[in-house]
């Protein structure tokens, strides 16, 4: 997923970076073919160049040679919401249909099942970031139909479309998993499966998704990660498996 | 400004700033995180505080466990890079009335809350929370029209805590206080508060603030108390004096998910010792295993 991730950004892009998996990726596309990818991140480094994979968003070797340090008010408000940001990469414990994102509970609001982190910065990302990229395993309980909390908004929040909502960001364009890549749908806004990893049927990521997914007319077959990738991602960005976390099955890088 | 030291030790500090019932505030976002403010607060026992940060982190769990909070003001409550703040969960999870009330923002909105607390306006507007469900967990999410151009924006309120707590590299005795590094909302909190305690690494001459005076985030005519208590950020970290613990970080999952485990470990790191240096001479493996390497700034010409 990380190496998949990965091939999503462009060399030169801005790139607001995300805990976890994505942070990973980012450090892996900055690594392999987009040497010049602005990294910033919600704690305040711009231009990051990490010398050892941060363990945190607000890891001290974020800022070691970063181009500028900046407080969260000139983040959220200078980059973020003032539309510079080309890409937000975001996770979640929940994914829906629209893209929607839920990183707060699981079960009600008022008497949570599950309390998980939060919004953190995904909300805004998700509202602002020119396109959002959105890595999460596939599952049917990590993908219902709608999720428990909408705390990123996605292509449809409560029937209602981001130009409806006056969301400025294009919102959640591909949410990349490990067994294949959805795509939003450009007139409906569902996310669509467009590519399939090597191996894995249509029936398989059915199985991973709790409603009828709708598919393109031609899918893709992802490329599996390089040697290079994996090298990069096991033996120099990763090698203590912070983020590398699969047992055995490979489909996290 | 005046030129009384206003130099304390943490337990005075403290004791004369900090008191039951507060809006209390230890800000950092991973970077300087007064841990030895938050035990300090532990060890004389507060209660009923409102905890506000945007990451509550392993400080507000630890603070959660002991007792002292009534209420978590917050953006995200994750151990980070780790997982979970089991402390807190426990707090609010399948509770018909929770025993820790809370309220939650994004980490935009939390931001936003300071600024307009550090301003004294009433509120802060922002282009968020459309689609989200956060307005309605949150009904102090409000939605405001601009006088200028009719569009709806978000309106966050203003957070003015009762007492602020910074941890820098350096400060004078008055108070002027410089850091580096990731620099959060530190600022804004301070400024929003009605009293602030610095903790710095290390006390230094006002000549050296007055070499540097871009560096200050923290002016001293708003600090209240300034105490020095090197490694008083342990787990977090001071860029350029230690770096992060993480390996106390991935810890605490374990210790927090038990609370017979946190008990003991209040007990022997909080309870357990008077005062920050008496919880260094526990750990003294600390210094090698963390001092920060040497990646000095070539520093500027302020001449005129």
């Amino acid at each position: 997923m990380a190496a998949v991730a990965a091939r999503e950004l462009r060399d030169g892009e801005v790139v607001f970076v995300g805990i976890g998996l994505p942070n990973l990726a980012c450090n892996l596309a900055r690594a392999t073919h987009a040497l010049n990818l602005v990294l910033i991140y919600e704690s305040g480094a711009v231009g990051a160049v990490p010398e050892r994979l941060p363990v945190s968003i607000g890891d001290p070797a974020l800022v070691t040679g970063s181009l500028m340090v900046c407080g969260m008010a000139d983040v959220f408000q200078l980059f973020l919401q003032s539309g510079r940001i080309e890409v937000g990469f975001l996770g979640g414990a929940q994914v829906d249909r629209y893209g929607n994102i839920n990183t707060t509970v699981i079960g009600p609001y008022e008497r949570p099942a599950v309390r998980l982190p939060g919004s953190g910065g995904a909300a805004e990302i998700a509202v602002h970031a020119q396109r959002t990229l959105i890595v999460a395993k596939l599952n049917a309980r990590a993908f219902p139909e709608r999720v428990d909390f909408v705390t990123s908004p996605g292509q449809r929040s409560g029937g209602r479309t981001r130009r409806e909502l006056g969301l400025p960001g294009a919102g959640p364009v591909k949410v990349i998993t490990d067994k294949g890549i959805l795509e939003a749908d450009r007139a409906t806004g569902e996310m669509t499966l467009a590519a399939l990893y090597p191996g894995v049927s249509v029936d398989d990521v059915q199985a991973g998704v709790g409603w009828p997914l709708a598919r393109r007319e031609v899918l893709g077959t992802v490329t599996p990660p390089s040697e290079t990738d994996l090298h990069l991602l096991r033996e120099v960005l990763d090698p203590k498996r912070l983020y590398l976390r699969s047992k055995g099955d490979g489909k996290t890088e | 400004m005046g030129d009384a030291s206003k130099v304390l030790s943490m337990r005075e500090a403290v004791s004369r700033f900090v008191r039951d019932g507060d809006t209390v505030v230890i800000e950092g976002f991973t970077h300087l995180i007064c841990f030895a403010a938050g035990h300090e607060i532990i060890r004389q026992g507060r209660r009923n505080l409102t905890l506000a940060r945007l990451t509550p982190d392993l400080i507000y769990d630890q603070l959660i466990a002991a007792g002292c909070a009534r209420k978590l003001v917050f953006s995200w409550a994750g151990n980070p890079g780790v997982g979970s703040l089991h402390a807190f969960r426990r707090a609010v999870e399948g509770k018909e009335a929770s025993a820790l009330e809370i309220e939650e923002y994004s980490h935009f909105g939390m931001v936003a809350r300071f600024s307009a607390g550090a301003a004294r306006l009433p509120f802060w507007p922002l282009r968020n929370y459309s689609g989200t469900d956060l307005p309605r967990a949150n009904p102090r999410i409000k939605a405001v029209l601009c006088p200028y151009t009719g569009e709806t924006l978000a309106a966050v309120p203003a957070l003015n805590p009762d007492v602020a707590i910074v941890h820098a590299q350096r400060a004078d005795a008055a108070g002027n206080a410089q850091m580096w590094g990731l620099v959060g909302v530190q600022k804004e909190a301070a400024f929003a508060s009605a009293r602030v305690i610095v903790v710095v690494e290390e006390l230094v001459d006002e000549s050296v603030i007055r070499s540097d005076p871009n560096r200050t985030v923290i002016p001293g005519m708003i600090v209240s108390a300034v105490v020095v208590e090197p490694w008083g950020a342990h787990p977090s970290y001071a860029q350029g004096y230690y770096d992060r613990d993480n390996d106390f970080y991935v810890a605490w999952e374990a210790i927090s998910r038990d609370t017979a485990k946190v008990g003991r470990y209040l007990d022997e790191f909080v309870y357990g010792v008077p005062d920050r240096a008496a919880y260094l001479a526990k750990q003294p493996q600390l210094a090698a295993r963390l001092k920060a390497k040497e990646r000095r700034s070539s520093g500027v010409n302020y001449g005129f």
